[in-house]
């Protein structure tokens, strides 16, 4: 075709103005229409909808703020209890919330399992931005959770040796959690490519313990731990509860962390194995410098949901008798002065819970649209 | 070509490798691994084990499942079948079985439907009622079962006494003693009648089935629904009338300190399967509209184009590829709300982890109980598993 | 009925306009609006039965809504279309039927993946054209002749390459009868060596006399088919005509500029 000029001179064709659309469709009345009232049905739905959220919120902001009790004068709970439900009690928060939050932890001493919770928050986040993936991060996280030991212990650097039976409340969960994540981490890295092994007898190995771990309730392995674990060691060898119970979540948590692993070795173009092959790597190098770093990358969304579940899952100490925050909660009720005040105390435990599961749980969302952006093309 | 001698190079077997004894031949390595690894794990397992046998002789406890078939002791508060505490600890433990199937089971229908609804109810085009369905789904998400079991439980139990229980509706009390429902005298014409209709509804799925049959014959459509009423409905009904229509509701009545008579759910149960059920649904939600989302809109488009009515369009394109993604996840929740259900213990309900953890207690042998629990949840979860693994290479999309 | 499908280069298929039906489609000042944007804006397009039309422009113009309103697909807001005498709106029987009547071949195939070739191809005409299963089964293995994959119909869409599955479907739609077949880029997404196999099933198609709107960015398809080349831009229909005038004497700077784009290379 011949050089096309865009002559100045010829006009061109006059394009016709774009014209707003009708006013029902564009703005706030648009939105409204298309969303809320498009139909019968929708606007019958909505107009319900709408009834029930205001009711409730009415009712929430009269029984948690308007008739609530905020605090009593030394364990006095009476006038808690004239309330008979029509507003909170949420002077059980007050009294107890250093209870809840750290356990026996000797009170002069809370700075420190306070400082713990901070620390452990900030390796989270530094973990969590995308520009600190480095191998350096590994000597951060060591670093970190040694200072973490060092502060609840103590005995050293002028600070006072506390047992680990006073342990209690939200440090422990963040331990548990953390601890567990730390180290089954690696353990599920092993099982994975070790399940993917070409040698049936390692392969064997890894797919039992999985399938093993992941048909049984974390419950049934906590049991194990806190009572059957004594017999497996020699007489005279002991190990405490806490320590136990973070082996039985290693366990179960590698398991786990293992199928995800897995799920990304095997989302890996085959091309990539072939072409570290072809230039001559080794098992492990091929392994550590080309499939690893691709393959987590790819899983991390999962990984991070992974963890949710754990956090939570550490709640379940409970039952073999640790203190962690949800059981800090529910002792702080047993006592007869605050017996009944269970709703007002789980709520609490809960929007805590709910605070870091709800960061995790956006991080993981925007994580996995980022990753997606950038492999869409 | 001649038909009887076939070409000599395509009879020799290939060639087998031979094994040299070097560090350089890979199987030779391969060898040693496992080997080396199997030493290692052997070694730890046997260590383990022998301090476990010490120590069980030091401690004088006994080994073997000879337990089971002493007196329990154990007092059970719900059973669904015959028990008492002179029974033996096997027959309480299948108490314990039965009530966690009890939960199991209908803690899995209900999760199903009401996640079902959740989830459609996010890909609704009403902002309000997918924003709200949003909110229910993210919350319980964040919260742990646990906390959310120890919630309602709290609930129930600062709920009134009996006599001045909630009266909602007719019949229904609800106390911090449990619910209480009217229930149906159950007599003879009434099972006749469920029988009925479980037999209407097979029939009507034959019929249905006759009624596509014919219509890929001749294209003529044939109405499923009259027979559907007949079959599900009137029949049910007939025979009920046949056998004198009884109808006697046995109410709750207030008669001393509790309520007599009625269907009874314990506050454990209530609590137990409101928990349980609050909590899968919200993961099913999110199964179900992925599912739904997985399935590309052009399929609908489609489809459409074609000229198929909604319904056609949902039944014969859009759920069978939705399915697909939606059964493997699925079941595993359900998986899920199995062996969550073993988190009774924390509230006093008596499923099958927590009579054996009495059990073990009582009896002193840990080794034997855990394994009971193990081996109940084992049993479950692979015999999912191994559903899950046929219906999945079934139902796989055929691909090059 | 034809079953050559090769065409000598530079020979155009025979007109089949009967310009004594009235119009298949009938489009009079069609706005329509995504929101705030307003994607077609006063369009009026008239298409007698038996013709060919190629609709043409850059992207973002509006080719894709303005066809996939012909089947309501997306609804316009202002204005009316007629498809075969029967109005568009949100009448459902009516739009059953003007589905029934009219054929879309998408760019990205949308073949269902869970049933064979065969049963993608007589699913429509089993359940909406009440046909007893025998007979379209039939009607389908013909059509899968005529686009010369009846080895495939046990398959399924998964096992054909990108050319079969738009083949296919093209014999679906038609499997239903259609009087008007509508075609969204329908080789936008195939690898080059592929197009020509579509492409070649079209002009068939244009030979068997089928009304057609087809939007397309092969021109070479639109000089041997088509009646008619209608460009548009930014919404409306920038000029229409016949392909060879279009193509050698633009008379907009827009379509000039648009063909400098496309020819390139050329």
């Amino acid at each position: 075709m011949s050089d096309i000029t865009l002559g100045t001179a010829v006009a061109a064709a006059p394009e016709a103005a774009p014209r707003t659309a009708p006013l029902s469709q564009i703005g706030l009345m648009g939105w409204m229409r298309a969303n809320l009232f498009s139909s019968w049905i929708n606007t019958a739905v909505t107009l319900v909808l709408l009834y029930f959220v205001v009711r409730w919120a009415i009712g929430f902001v009269e029984w948690g703020i308007l008739n609530a009790v905020w605090s009593v004068p030394n364990n006095q709970t009476q006038a808690c209890r004239d309330l008979k439900g029509a507003g909170a009690c949420w002077a059980v928060i007050t009294e107890k919330h250093r209870f809840i939050l750290f356990g026996t932890y000797p009170y002069e001493e809370h700075w420190r399992p306070a400082l713990v919770c901070l620390l452990f928050v900030a390796l989270y986040v530094v973990s969590a931005m995308r520009r600190f993936w480095r191998k350096e991060l590994v000597l951060v996280w060591l670093a970190t959770l040694t200072v973490i030991g060092v502060l609840m212990w103590g005995g050293v650097f002028g600070l006072s040796y506390v047992p680990q039976e006073r342990w209690g409340g939200l440090p422990i969960t963040l331990i548990l959690a953390t601890f567990g994540l730390a180290f089954a981490f690696p353990l599920a890295i092993l099982v994975a490519l070790g399940r993917r092994s070409r040698l049936p007898a390692i392969k064997a190995l890894c797919v039992l313990y999985v399938e093993l771990i992941r048909g049984v309730p974390l419950i049934s392995l906590l049991f194990m731990a806190s009572v059957m674990f004594p017999l497996f060691l020699p007489e005279g060898m002991n190990i405490d509860k806490l320590l136990r119970a973070q082996i039985a979540i290693i366990l179960f948590a590698g398991a786990y962390l293992a199928e995800v692993v897995r799920g990304g070795l095997q989302a890996l173009p085959k091309g990539q194995y072939e072409a570290a092959d072809a230039l001559g790597l080794s098992y492990w190098q091929k392994t550590g410098f080309i499939i690893l770093p691709q393959a987590l990358r790819l899983v991390i969304p999962p990984l991070v949901n992974t963890f949710i579940g754990f956090f939570k899952d550490t709640s379940l100490v409970l039952i073999i008798g640790i203190f962690d925050l949800l059981t800090a909660g529910k002792t702080a009720i047993i006592e007869p002065a605050w017996q009944g005040f269970g709703v007002e105390v789980y709520l609490t435990v809960g929007a805590i819970y709910f605070v870091f599961c709800f960061a995790m749980s956006k991080y993981s969302q925007g994580l996995e649209a980022e990753l997606n952006r950038h492999r869409v093309r | 070509m001649s038909q009887t001698t076939m070409d000599p190079r395509l009879l020799r077997a290939p060639p087998k490798r031979k094994l040299r004894l070097s560090w350089a031949d890979e199987r030779v390595r391969g060898l040693v691994w496992q080997v080396l690894v199997i030493g290692v794990v052997g070694a730890v397992f046997y260590w383990l084990w022998s301090n476990t046998v010490h120590n069980l002789e030091v401690r004088r406890i006994a080994t073997g499942f000879g337990f089971l078939n002493r007196e329990a002791g154990l007092p059970i508060g719900e059973s669904l079948i015959e028990y008492s505490p002179t029974d033996t600890y096997l027959r309480a433990l299948l108490v314990g079985l039965l009530n966690t199937l009890k939960i199991a089971l209908v803690g899995i229908v209900l999760a199903t439907v009401l996640g079902t609804l959740v989830g459609i109810a996010r890909l609704s085009r009403n902002w309000l009622l997918s924003k709200i369905a949003g909110v229910y789904v993210e919350v319980i998400r964040d919260l742990p079962l646990l906390l959310q079991l120890l919630f309602w439980y709290a609930i129930m139990q600062s709920l009134p006494g009996p006599r001045q229980s909630l009266n909602p509706v007719e019949g229904v009390f609800l106390s911090n003693r449990g619910l209480k429902l009217p229930w149906l005298e159950w007599q003879d014409a009434h099972t006749y009648a469920v029988l009925a209709f479980v037999a209407g509804a097979v029939g009507t799925w034959a019929w249905a089935r006759r009624a596509t049959q014919l219509r890929l014959q001749d294209g003529k459509p044939r109405p499923v629904w009259p027979v559907a009423l007949g079959l599900l409905l009137a029949l049910p009904l007939a025979v009920w009338l046949a056998f004198g229509a009884p109808w006697t509701v046995d109410w709750p009545a207030l008669r001393g300190f509790n309520f007599r008579g009625g269907l009874t759910m314990t506050p454990e149960y209530f609590a137990l399967l409101a928990g349980l059920v609050l909590y899968t649904a919200g993961f099913i939600a999110e199964i179900v509209r992925a599912g739904i989302l997985a399935v590309p809109h052009g399929q609908w488009e489609a489809a459409q184009a074609l000229g198929l009515r909604p319904g056609a369009v949902l039944k014969r394109i859009v759920l069978p590829q939705a399915l697909r993604v939606i059964i493997p996840p699925m079941t595993s929740q359900y998986l899920n709300i199995t062996k969550n259900s073993s988190l009774a213990v924390a509230i006093g309900y008596q499923d099958i982890v927590s009579i054996a953890n009495t059990t073990l207690n009582q009896t002193g042998q840990a080794i034997e109980g855990i394994a009971i629990i193990m081996l109940v949840y084992l049993t479950i979860s692979l015999s999912i598993s191994f559903f899950m693994n046929w219906y999945n290479s079934r139902i796989a999309l055929v691909e090059r | 009925m034809s079953d050559t499908l090769v065409m000598e280069p530079g020979e155009s298929v025979a007109s089949a306009v009967r310009a004594d039906a009235p119009p298949a489609i009938l489009m009079d000042r069609v706005n329509k609006w995504f929101g705030a944007l307003h994607v077609l804006r006063d369009v009026t397009l008239s298409v007698a039965t038996g013709e060919r039309v190629v609709v043409c422009g850059p992207s973002g113009s509006g080719k894709s809504t303005l066809i996939r309103c012909i089947n309501r697909l997306e609804q316009h807001q202002e204005g009316r279309i007629l498809v075969d005498n029967m109005e568009l709106s949100d009448d459902v029987r009516a739009l059953d039927a003007i589905r029934r009547e009219v054929g879309m071949v998408f760019q990205s195939f949308n073949l269902f993946p869970h049933l064979t070739i065969l049963e993608n191809c007589t699913l429509a005409p089993i359940w909406v054209r009440r046909m007893p299963k025998a007979q379209a089964e039939e009607l389908a293995m013909d059509y899968l002749r005529r686009v010369r994959i009846p080895e495939q119909a046990k398959k399924y869409p998964g096992q054909l390459s990108g050319g079969q599955q738009q083949r296919v479907a093209i014999a679906r739609a038609l499997c239903m009868k259609p009087k008007i077949m509508l075609f969204d880029e329908p080789t936008s997404a195939l690898d080059p060596e592929m197009i020509k196999e579509v492409l070649d099933t079209m002009v068939t198609l244009a030979e068997d006399g089928m009304t057609m709107i087809c939007v397309t960015h092969e021109m070479g398809f639109a000089r041997q088919v088509a009646d008619r080349v209608v460009f548009m831009d930014r919404g409306e229909i920038v000029e229409q005509g016949a392909p060879a005038e279009m193509f050698e004497n633009p008379k907009t700077d827009r379509l000039r500029l648009f063909l400098s784009q496309i020819l390139r290379g050329h």
